[in-house]
C-alpha cells in the first residue's frame, strides 16, 4: 500500500562552495549525512508499480533499498544494491538519473522524484566505511573461462557477473590501472580514484583476474586468446577510444588538445599534482573546449581548477541540445564556467612559437532537425568573432578505437568502426565474441555500458554451457 | 615480471637494459616499441624494442637519459622491477626481402635501427649502415652492427672516430660513387632525419623514418603523438612510428615536442636537486 507524502521536493545535496572548489579537486558533491538519507528515502511512497525499476538499466530493486535505508537497515540496503549493481558508488555519482530511475518516479509526476540517485550513493558510501560485505556464496566454478578485453563499466560489469556464475574471468586492460573511462575520463572531483579502486577490489574479491598494461589487438589479437590462451568466450568491451578533431586550420598547435588525452593527464596521471606527478598539463589562463556533453563539461570544469581565469564552453547549439547532464551544467555554471551557444570555431591561431593564441569562432543559427533528431546548426555569415585563448580542448565526439578491428578481420563492424552486436545479448557475428558499451553504441554513459555487460553475461552464460547455439540475430543497427 | 635482469653503459647517459616480458617478446616485431612508467607518480614513456631474446623471455631497450624519467629509469639496476611495460605496440617495420638497405643512425637513433638492419639482413638484404655521433663516445652499438651488416660507416663530429662529418655527408659520399639503395632507413634528431630526406628526396630514393612525439596512451586513444604525414593526420602510436619520410611535416613535429619544456626543465631542476641532497645524506 503506497505511503503518505512525506516531502514535496528533494533533500539538498550538500556541495562544496562554488567558488572554493573551482580551485580544487575534491569531490564536488559531499554526499547525504545519514539523517538526511533516511528522510529522502522514507519520501518514497513504495507506489505499486515501482515504474522506477524499469528505467535502471541493471534492474536494481530500488523500492527495496529505499525501504531499507528508511528502516535504517543500512547493511540491507547495501546487499539490495549490490545484488544488481557491482559499482553502486560510480553510479550514484554519475548516473543521468533524471533520464532514467528517477524521470520514472511516481512521486515525481506532481512533485520532485525520490532523490534515488543520492542515497544510493549514500548507501554505497556507508557500506564501504563500514566494510558491509556481499555475503552471496560464490556458485561453484564451472570450469569455463572467459576474457574479457577493456576493464571499463561494461567490462567490470560483466565480469562481476560472469564470476558470479562460477566463470573464470581474466579482464585485460590496455593501460596501467584498472577502470577505464571511470579512472581517465571522469574526473576527480567527480568521481574520486580511491572509489573506483575500492569497488573494483570488490570485483577480485570474487576472483576476477585483472592484468593491466596488456593491449589486446597487439600484445595478443582476439584469436590468440582463444587458441594460444585457451579462453572460450571474449567479450570486447573497449570503450570509444578515438579522438575526434574537426578539419580546421590550426589543430595542431600546441596547446590543442583531444578531450581524451587533456582528461587523462589531468585524472589518470594526476598532472594537476606535477611536479609531484610526472606527467605535465598546460595550465591554460584563457581555455575553451568546445561540446556540450559530459565529457566537455569534465574538461572545462578540469580547465577551471588548472587555473584558467576564463574557461568557456563553446557549443553550436543551445542549452537545451547539450546532452550533458543536467547536474553538470549547473555546477560549471556556479564555478563560473563561460557557456557560449550557438558558436563553432573555424580555425585555431597561432603565436611565433607554434603555441595555440586565439581562435577563429562564427555564429550558428538553428535550422532543420538532423538524424539524432535535434535542430542542426547553420553558420551565420559574416558573424566571424575571435576569442583570445590559449588552450582549446576538443569534447566533441569519439570514435571506435581500431586496433581490435584492424586485427580481427572477421569481426564485422560498421561504417564507423562500431562493432555489429545483437542488441539483447551483446553477440557478434563472430563465433564466441560478444561486445558492449561505446564500441557498440558509440559514446554514451557509465550505465548504459554497465546494462550492455548484464545482457552480454546471461548471453556468454548461456552460449558457455551450449556453443552450438549462436546468440546473434541480425537487428539494425 | 618486468624485472630488469642486465644492464651496461653504452655512452655517457645511454643505457641498455634487458627486461623479462615473455608476453612481449614472444610477438614482438622490429620497429615496435613499449611503453614504460617507473614508478606511481611516473609519466608513460615510450621505447622501441631494441633486440629480444624469444628463447629467455626477455626485450631490450636503450635509453638515453634526457629528462627527469629516463634518468629516473637509468639509474634503475639489475633485479629492479620496472612499474608498468604495455606492448609490443605500433606496426612492425615493413621489411622488403632481397632489399638494398642504407640505414642511418643518428646517437640514440642508432639504437631505433638496429633491429630494422637485424631484420632486413634476416630477410636476406644487403644492409650499410651510417652511424654517427657527436663524438666517439656517442657512438653505439657499433660492435653488434658489424656482427650483422655488411658494411658499417662511423661518422662524428669531431673526427674523434671514424670518418669527420655528418651521416648526410658519408650517405652522399656513397651515393657519389655510384652506390643504389632501393631504401633509406633514418632515425636519429629531427634535424638529422630531415638532412638525410633532404638528400633523399630529389633522387626519389625511398626514405623510411621513425617519430619520437610525446605520448600519453599509445594505443591511438589521446591523439597527443599525432603528426602530419601527407597532410593527412597520423597517430604515430598505431599508424606509426615510422613513416615515409618524404611526407612528414618534421617542423610541425619539432614544435609539438617543446610543448612542454618548461615543465621538463623543473621537473629535471628538482629531480637532480633531490638526488643531491640524498647523495649528501648518505655520504
Amino acid at each position: 500500500m503506497a505511503k503518505k507524502i512525506t516531502q514535496k521536493t528533494k533533500n539538498a545535496m550538500p556541495n562544496q562552495d562554488a567558488q572554493r572548489r573551482a580551485h580544487n579537486f575534491e569531490e564536488v558533491a559531499m554526499g547525504y549525512p545519514v539523517d538526511l538519507a533516511v528522510l529522502e528515502a522514507q519520501r518514497c511512497i513504495q507506489c505499486k508499480n515501482n515504474p522506477c525499476v524499469a528505467g535502471c538499466p541493471v534492474e536494481i530493486d530500488i523500492p527495496k533499498f529505499l525501504l531499507q535505508v528508511g528502516e535504517r537497515d543500512f547493511e540491507g540496503a547495501y546487499k539490495t544494491l549490490m545484488e544488481r549493481n557491482v559499482l553502486p558508488a560510480v553510479c550514484g555519482r554519475v548516473c543521468p538519473q533524471e533520464e532514467q530511475c528517477e524521470v520514472k518516479c511516481t512521486l515525481g509526476v506532481k512533485f520532485e522524484p525520490v532523490a534515488i540517485g543520492r542515497v544510493e550513493r549514500f548507501v554505497a558510501d556507508y557500506g564501504a566505511l563500514m566494510k558491509f560485505t556481499d555475503d552471496t556464496p560464490p556458485a561453484p566454478p564451472t570450469g569455463h573461462k572467459v576474457a574479457v578485453v577493456g576493464s571499463g563499466p561494461a567490462g567490470l560489469t560483466v565480469a562481476a557477473d560472469l564470476a558470479k556464475m562460477g566463470h573464470g574471468v581474466t579482464i585485460f586492460e590496455a593501460l596501467h590501472k584498472a577502470g577505464g573511462v571511470l579512472v581517465y575520463g571522469i574526473p576527480e572531483f567527480r568521481l574520486p580514484k580511491s572509489i573506483v579502486e575500492h569497488e573494483i577490489d570488490g570485483l577480485k574479491k570474487l576472483g576476477v583476474e585483472i592484468k593491466t598494461s596488456h593491449v589486446i589487438g597487439q600484445t595478443f589479437t582476439v584469436d590468440e586468446l582463444f587458441t594460444e590462451l585457451g579462453f572460450e568466450a571474449v567479450f570486447i568491451a573497449t570503450g570509444a577510444g578515438l579522438p575526434t578533431f574537426p578539419k580546421i586550420p590550426g589543430i595542431n598547435l600546441i596547446g590543442v588538445y583531444s578531450a581524451n588525452e587533456y582528461l587523462t593527464r589531468s585524472n589518470l596521471m594526476k598532472a594537476y599534482q606535477f611536479p609531484i606527478s610526472d606527467t605535465p598539463t598546460i595550465r591554460g589562463k584563457n581555455v575553451a573546449v568546445i561540446g556540450g556533453g559530459n565529457t566537455a563539461m569534465d574538461a572545462v570544469r578540469t580547465a577551471l581548477r588548472l587555473g584558467a581565469e576564463n574557461a568557456y564552453l563553446v557549443y553550436r547549439r543551445t542549452r537545451a541540445e547539450m546532452p550533458a547532464r543536467h547536474e553538470e551544467i549547473e555546477h560549471a555554471e556556479e564555478e563560473g564556467v563561460k557557456i557560449m551557444m550557438l558558436a563553432a570555431p573555424t580555425a585555431i591561431l597561432a603565436d611565433e612559437r607554434s603555441r595555440v593564441r586565439g581562435m577563429q569562432c562564427i555564429r550558428m543559427e538553428l535550422g532543420e532537425p538532423d538524424a539524432s533528431g535535434r535542430r542542426s546548426p547553420v553558420p551565420q555569415k559574416g558573424s566571424e568573432f575571435e576569442l583570445e585563448v590559449d588552450t582549446v580542448v576538443f569534447a566533441i565526439g569519439q570514435g571506435a578505437n581500431p586496433l581490435i578491428r584492424n586485427t580481427t578481420p572477421d569481426l564485422p563492424v560498421n561504417k564507423w568502426g562500431n562493432i555489429l552486436a545483437d542488441d539483447a545479448t551483446g553477440a557478434t557475428q563472430k563465433s564466441g565474441v560478444f561486445a558492449g558499451g561505446d564500441i557498440v553504441t558509440g559514446g554514451a554513459t557509465v550505465i548504459s555500458a554497465m546494462g550492455a555487460g548484464r545482457k552480454a553475461a546471461r548471453a556468454i552464460d548461456q552460449y558457455l554451457r551450449n556453443p552450438s547455439v549462436d546468440g546473434y540475430s541480425p537487428t539494425d543497427v | 615480471m618486468n624485472r630488469i635482469l642486465a644492464k651496461d653503459i653504452l655512452a655517457p647517459d645511454v643505457v641498455r637494459f634487458w627486461i623479462e616480458g615473455p608476453h612481449i617478446a614472444r610477438k614482438r616485431k622490429p620497429g615496435q616499441f613499449v611503453i614504460i612508467r617507473t614508478t606511481e607518480e611516473g609519466e608513460r614513456i615510450p621505447l622501441t624494442i631494441a633486440d629480444v631474446d624469444k628463447s629467455r623471455g626477455a626485450i631490450s631497450i636503450i635509453v638515453q637519459g634526457v629528462g627527469k624519467s629516463t634518468r629516473q629509469l637509468n639509474n634503475l639496476n639489475v633485479g629492479d622491477a620496472l612499474l608498468d611495460v604495455a606492448g609490443p605496440l605500433g606496426k612492425a617495420t615493413e621489411i622488403h626481402p632481397n632489399s638494398r638497405v642504407c640505414c642511418i643512425g643518428g646517437g640514440i637513433g642508432t639504437a631505433v635501427v638496429y633491429p630494422i638492419a637485424c631484420g632486413a639482413k634476416a630477410l636476406h638484404g644487403e644492409v650499410v649502415a651510417i652511424v654517427g655521433g657527436r663524438t666517439k663516445d656517442f657512438v653505439i652499438l657499433e660492435q653488434e652492427l658489424r656482427a650483422v651488416v655488411d658494411q658499417v660507416i662511423v661518422t662524428t663530429d669531431d673526427g674523434s672516430a671514424g670518418t669527420k662529418g655528418l651521416v648526410t655527408d658519408a650517405l652522399k659520399a656513397l651515393l657519389a660513387e655510384g652506390r643504389t639503395f632501393d631504401e633509406v632507413v633514418a632515425v636519429g634528431p629531427l634535424p638529422m632525419m630531415k638532412a638525410v630526406v633532404a638528400v633523399t628526396k630529389p633522387l626519389g630514393i625511398k626514405t623510411t623514418v621513425s617519430l619520437n612525439p610525446v605520448m600519453v596512451d599509445g594505443t591511438g586513444m589521446c591523439g597527443g603523438c599525432r603528426v602530419s604525414v601527407d597532410g593527412d593526420q597520423k597517430f604515430v602510436c598505431v599508424d606509426g612510428p615510422e613513416f615515409d619520410g618524404h611526407l612528414v611535416d618534421f617542423d610541425e613535429l619539432g614544435a609539438r615536442l617543446r610543448a612542454y619544456k618548461e615543465q621538463e626543465e623543473e621537473s629535471l631542476r628538482l629531480y637532480n636537486e633531490r638526488v643531491a641532497c640524498r647523495a649528501v645524506v648518505t655520504s
